[in-house]
């Protein structure tokens, strides 16, 4: 197994799309960004929107990190053909879902300290399948860097893949999500203001949810 | 069907709200007491000055069943759909949820394409909701950031308590009884909240036992009507404290918090109190967490010959002012009072809620006064200021003058011949009725409004 230009098993392709994964879903109003200016308004507190950005970004890459690392381990023991089928499966359902029902998250608030906010970030990302959009790119990097010690049987197991793949997965693709989050935030908050919303908010969940059917094919096709 | 820019009607904050343009149309609840069918309907009245039917009922739709006494109703969603935690912006302002606080019955009726002619969608039968809820007479609706709220009045059995239940923004089921832990509070009638606070306020009026024959005599004077309000952890759902008014303040009613999501007070009105027949305005507030209540404005009763009194006041020899409805600006700066005993309407400046000073009123109708209309100004009016709605810019003040058929019967004997006006406010303060705009609704009587695109007392806000 050649590991040259990988990190810790995976492609740097691979972790640039997974880096632009987190941008895309950083761009996402309900996925952070704006939860952290509407408490630094409701504080008047600059400080504030920087502050909630931290639990914000954990409790999504513990969304991410544990579909990640489920699938990775997943992968030990089952053929990867199997998890790509199951993976392309559930991105499928995922995506039809948000096409057709527009959930509304109940019991949430304004009142929330760092627990609250992590455990929001993480119930965000995963209702929303923020996780399995990142498996695919992931398991398709796996093919490429196997490839030279197995047959391109599909029936391979990732028993060379350390878990250090998938917490550097998760990383890149939190600072991608952090960085582009994080900077709408403070644009928002510091220039643009919310007028904006009233305009520029476009139907991401629509788009969200092509994503993931896209997300579901790729998986097959590599 | 989701739309692909935020609805136009939704603002993140109450400020910008205020540059909304000005309502076309009014919905109007409108009731049928008199004649055969018993169907309340739904008006809709034009609005717009620059319009040839101005000032007139421009459509209706009939309920399909009798009986329903319509009386407060809200739409399906609003900006509190903007709100960061359950973020829904693309949902449309178009359903208006209209329950029967007699029938117990729950009406969607959909303002689209033409605001005009409103269809009814869907009827939630009573059996249904009181299976759903465990409650009873649907009272006031308000659009939260994750679904539909409704207060309800009482139990199955026509008792206590009554509470607040849940809807599907979407689907309209009814989700269910809202209350986890509900402490010592039985009786209900309003409801609202702080979202920056994740607080729930509500208040008191009877349960459908005892309001349905009207005022009963021997329970207010034992003082067994409500006279508290209630706050509510809005995210676990529990009763946090209770807030006495004494038990001399009878009927505790609208509620009014301030828009503003980083304040933490509201306003709510008292329809008389049992020691001299006056009506009160109160403010609750937080501070470190602990709420309170406090008496901001009084209005006496006025003196009367008990021959021009119904026989339930002429004991008393004065007409109360019953305040039965307020409202507040968007901006949080005017109070808007009904007195629906005396036919007076009243506007405060409460920029500072403790320091309220009266910078406005309007005489029409009255048990006593029967102030009558610019428009025809011979003609003596009776009912009185009641459900008031205030535009989202601040600039124009509706109200009808009918209240609960009961009551009607028995403050307005004569029978409540319904109207709705409205008043311009001059920005620093100031009242004028407008003599073009006087509504008349035949045999039907008028009752809450709600404004095209949303109004001062139909959206909430989770940024300021």
């Amino acid at each position: 197994m050649n590991l040259t230009g990988t990190f810790a098993g995976l492609g740097t392709t691979a972790m640039l799309v997974v880096l632009l994964l987190g941008a895309f879903h950083g761009i996402n109003p309900g996925m952070g960004w704006l939860f952290a200016v509407a408490l630094g308004m409701q504080e008047r507190s600059g400080a504030a929107v920087g502050r909630s950005l931290v639990p914000i970004a954990l409790g999504h890459a513990m969304a991410i990190g544990a579909v990640v690392l489920l699938a990775l381990l997943l992968g030990t023991v089952i053929p990867l053909t199997y998890i790509k089928i199951a993976v392309a499966l559930i991105l499928l359902g995922f995506g039809v879902y948000c096409l057709f029902r527009q959930r509304h998250p109940r019991g949430g608030g304004m009142r929330v300290g760092f627990g609250d906010l992590t455990a929001w970030s993480f119930f965000m990302a995963s209702a929303h399948g923020a996780g399995f959009m990142v498996l695919p790119v992931l398991l398709g990097s796996f093919v490429k860097t196997t490839h030279s010690a197995h047959a391109a049987s599909g029936m391979e197991i990732l028993s060379l893949v350390s878990p250090m793949a998938a917490i550097m997965a998760t990383v890149v693709h939190t600072m991608g999500y952090l960085a582009v989050t994080g900077l709408i935030a403070w644009v928002v908050y510091r220039k643009l203001g919310l007028a904006l919303l009233r305009k520029a908010w476009i139907n991401l969940h629509l788009v969200w949810a092509v994503a993931l059917v896209l997300s579901a094919a790729f998986t097959l096709l590599t | 069907m989701p739309l692909w820019t935020p609805d136009p009607t939704f603002y993140p904050s109450p400020k910008m709200a205020m540059e909304a343009p000005p309502e076309k149309v009014a919905f109007v609840a409108m009731l049928n007491v008199g004649n055969g069918s018993r169907k309340d309907a739904l008006g809709v009245v034009d609005t717009d000055p620059g319009s040839v039917s101005y000032g007139q009922v421009v459509g209706k739709v009939d309920m399909p069943q009798g009986d329903n006494e319509l009386h407060h109703f809200g739409w399906n969603a609003c900006s509190s759909c903007l709100c960061p935690y359950a973020p829904h912006p693309h949902m449309e302002r178009r359903y208006l949820i209209v329950p029967g606080i007699s029938s117990s019955r729950i009406h969607i009726i959909d303002t689209k394409p033409d605001a005009k002619r409103p269809k009814i969608v869907r009827v939630i039968e009573p059996g249904e909701f009181t299976r759903r809820t465990g409650y009873t007479a649907p009272h006031t609706i308000h659009c939260g950031p994750d679904g539909i709220y409704g207060s309800a009045l009482g139990s199955a059995d026509g008792g206590g308590p009554g509470g607040v239940f849940v809807m599907d923004p979407e689907s309209f089921d009814i989700l269910g009884k809202w209350e986890v832990y509900r402490g010592p509070q039985n009786l209900a009638y309003d409801f609202w909240w702080h979202l920056g606070y994740d607080t729930m306020v509500t208040s008191e009026w009877g349960t459908p036992n005892m309001v349905k024959d009207g005022v009963n005599p021997e329970i207010l004077l034992k003082g067994g009507y409500g006279h508290a309000l209630h706050v509510w952890d809005l995210r676990r759902r529990r009763h946090l404290q209770a807030l006495d008014l004494g038990s001399e303040q009878q009927m505790v009613l609208e509620l009014r918090p301030v828009h503003d999501p980083r304040q933490s007070y509201g306003f709510v009105g008292v329809v008389v109190s049992l020691k001299d027949l006056s009506a009160s305005i109160w403010v609750w507030s937080q501070e470190n967490g602990a709420w309170s209540v406090k008496k901001i404005i009084e209005i006496p009763a006025e003196p009367a010959d008990p021959d021009t009194l119904p026989p339930l006041l002429q004991g008393f020899k004065a007409v109360p002012p019953l305040i039965t409805d307020i409202n507040l600006s968007l901006d949080d700066r005017f109070l808007y009072v009904s007195c629906w005993g005396t036919g007076e309407f009243r506007q405060y400046d409460v920029s500072d809620p403790f320091n309220s000073k009266l910078t406005g009123s309007v005489h029409l109708g009255g048990i006593v006064r029967k102030a009558a209309h610019p428009k025809q100004p011979k003609v003596p009016l009776n009912g009185g200021p009641q459900m008031v709605e205030v535009s989202r810019d601040g600039r124009r003040v509706y109200f009808t003058n009918s209240l609960y058929s009961p009551w009607d019967k028995q403050f307005y004997p004569e029978g409540v011949r319904s109207w709705m006006v409205k008043l311009n406010a001059a920005p620093q303060g100031g009242l004028e009725v407008d003599p073009d705009f006087f509504v008349e609704f035949g045999d039907m009587r008028g009752h809450q409004v709600r404004l095209e695109g949303g109004d001062a007392s139909s959206d909430s806000y989770c940024y300021s």
